[in-house]
């Protein structure tokens, strides 16, 4: 039997990477109720990075992931509240008990995509609470299709209810879409789903031949707001499926009216593919470091461009946002940057 | 002069690595190297140095509990729950290098000799054992300090299968670490595995949260502590200085191993194995002294 295809909103997640984690709670507020009936799986709520993710390293956030879970709680009675965890930043005691404890009824438990085991934990520990649990590889871009499935595998080993493929770097061509999904959707029994970043501009488009591939979970945001370039943009996709005749069981008006009403209100600026965010996609880095870099860029005084580069030469894995300093350094004091543009020149 | 028995539980990665760094020392030997793989390469390794080897694991020394005074738990935190009062009941010095947080915190830089009348010491993590000292040379100067936090990261191939199942307390145990060592109100660590080939070194980079902080000072403090661990664990060095960038204090070392098991990226192997074996010597000492006497 065919699979029914799941859409899981990532709005106030991803979200909250496009507003260097600041979102709060009057935004959640108004998000929540209002797109409660458009027929989405579910509404994932926190900071970027996951649960207990809020820190120098990542970004602090505005308002603890207690409280925003609990804003999201009130406002959703369709649709399911989902939480993200990352191993390694977030613990089973300090952050999943008391998610649980708030109502979250949907984990996506995610790690790099060659570190599966890392995951078992966790995925198991949600599923004995009895509440579902998706894994995540992200920055499937960086391995083989083989190691994705064996990776997915495990997953599913450990009790995960689908295996999401995140493009996190926003690097995909649409062929590697294609070759991977179909790779796992023939070989699992549980969802396959696809998360894209729009980098090079591919997010729909990349989403849809998901969809054409086997996957049915397509994960996205409402008006693309997301980290970098942001992500496959929930309502655009939803009218191209009606377009080409596929039920989504998505209402498109009710997903227009949140975009223009609701996200246009959280967002600081358009979300667009900035000159960093084509490099991050083009360099195959996380597309969460956008603002570090930038910060970084101006602090160390080097090219945006080249801090880019050379995190994608050293192959750096979501959440090594500490390596954007000493690359920034590095590239530094290779160029002979003037001392005076940086304090760091007084003490060496 | 008579050495000291030690007893390694475990024939991982970790476990391994301590068994070649024993073999050197002066005044330690390892009398009993038990694990529960047959096959495993930690026993190969042992049988081929003329080690004695079980698969026994704890049952192994509870046998013949004469085999040593001192025991490594090289396990996992499941498992030294189980292990903790077969030993204590046989009465052996046990050093922990899982995150089971069960026996007393240890960095031998910070609290060596509070450590050695406790019969249970808890190495903490690798990314403890490398950060927590940095985090204190900082607290030393700005107790006012409200926020640490630190981001350890090392290659997938020195993360074996024990280092993966833990990662849930690997992560808790270096957060409350933090917060116990200093009493700081709110702490974070981060764990980060990555799988780049040629592997990275273990990074670790110390974050805190300080208003107006004094770098001078803070950097001569760090620098200090620096050399104090290099001491023990010769491969440690700092990477970048004390830095104040993005309103937080910035301090990134890194660990390069011995090569002793692992190639030389594994430098978290060799933070906390020779922190380990540091600890046993100066306990080792004691008892010799004592002996003596």
């Amino acid at each position: 039997m065919e699979k029914q295809l799941l859409f899981f909103d990532s709005t106030l997640r991803d979200g909250s990477h496009a507003v260097a984690h600041q979102l709060d709670t009057d935004a959640i507020k108004s998000y929540c109720p209002a797109i409660d009936d458009a027929g989405l799986y579910t509404v994932i709520v926190g900071h970027g990075n996951g649960l207990g993710a809020s820190s120098l390293q990542v970004g602090m956030s505005a308002t603890p992931d207690v409280e925003m879970l609990r804003t999201a709680r009130s406002g959703l009675k369709r649709t399911k509240l989902g939480a993200f965890l990352i191993p390694g930043f977030g613990t089973i005691k300090d952050n999943i008990d008391p998610a649980v404890e708030e109502g979250v009824e949907l984990f996506c438990i995610a790690t790099h995509c060659t570190e599966a085991d890392v995951t078992r934990q966790h995925i198991e520990y949600v599923r004995k609470r009895g509440k579902e649990a998706y894994g995540v590889l992200m920055m499937y871009h960086m391995t083989t299709k083989e190691r994705l499935l064996e990776e997915a595998r495990k997953m599913e080993s450990y009790g995960a209810q689908g295996v999401i493929l995140m493009d996190s770097a926003g690097s995909s061509v649409p062929s590697m879409v294609s070759e991977k999904i179909k790779c796992l959707a023939d070989h699992l029994n549980i969802h396959v789903g696809f998360h894209a970043h729009n980098n090079l501009g591919l997010a729909v488009s990349n989403s849809l031949i998901a969809i054409e591939s086997g996957a049915t979970i397509i994960d996205g945001t409402i008006r693309g707001f997301g980290a970098g370039a942001g992500n496959c943009q929930l309502e655009v996709l939803a009218g191209l499926l009606s377009k080409i005749g596929k039920n989504s069981g998505l209402n498109l008006y009710k997903m227009m009216d949140v975009s223009d009403n609701v996200v246009t209100k959280m967002m600081t600026g358009p979300q667009e593919i900035s000159s960093v965010s084509l490099i991050s996609g083009i360099a195959g880095v996380f597309s969460g470091f956008a603002k570090h870099v930038k910060k970084a860029a101006e602090r160390f005084n080097v090219d945006p461009r080249d801090i880019f580069m050379e995190l994608g030469r050293r192959k750096m894995v979501a959440g090594q946002e500490d390596f954007i300093v000493d690359v920034a350094v590095y590239l530094a004091e290779k160029k002979g940057a003037k001392e005076e543009s940086y304090d760091l020149g007084a003490l060496l | 002069m008579k050495k000291i028995k030690v007893g390694i539980i475990g024939t991982g990665n970790i476990g391994t690595d301590l068994l070649i760094k024993i073999q050197r020392s002066n005044i330690l030997e390892c009398g009993m190297f038990a694990g529960v793989s047959v096959g495993s390469e930690g026993i190969k390794r042992a049988n081929l140095m003329g080690v004695r080897t079980s698969t026994d694991s704890v049952r192994a020394i509870q046998n013949d509990p004469s085999c040593c005074d001192i025991v490594f738990d090289a396990t996992s935190a499941k498992i030294h729950l189980i292990n903790a009062p077969i030993l204590k009941e046989l009465k052996k010095f046990t050093i922990d290098l899982t995150p089971s947080q069960i026996g007393k915190m240890c960095v031998p830089a910070i609290n060596l000799a509070d450590c050695l009348g406790h019969d249970n010491v808890n190495l903490i993590t690798c990314g403890g054992q490398a950060s927590i000292p940095i985090i204190s040379s900082i607290f030393k100067v700005h107790p006012e300090t409200e926020y640490f936090e630190i981001v350890a990261s090392m290659s997938s191939r020195s993360a074996g299968p024990g280092t993966r199942a833990n990662i849930d307390e690997f992560t808790q145990t270096t957060r409350d670490a933090i917060a116990i060592f200093t009493g700081v109100k709110k702490a974070k660590a981060i764990i980060v595995l990555n799988p780049a080939e040629p592997p990275v070194l273990m990074h670790n980079t110390i974050y805190a949260r300080i208003a107006k902080p004094n770098i001078e000072a803070i950097r001569s403090e760090v620098m200090s502590m620096v050399k104090r661990i290099q001491e023990y664990v010769p491969g440690y060095r700092l990477k970048i200085e004390p830095v104040f960038e993005n309103e937080r204090v910035t301090v990134m070392v890194e660990v390069v191993g011995r090569g002793d098991y692992l190639p030389k990226y594994s430098g978290n192997l060799d933070i906390i194995t020779c922190a380990a074996v540091n600890l046993a010597e100066e306990y080792a000492k004691r008892k010799m002294l004592c002996n003596e006497v």
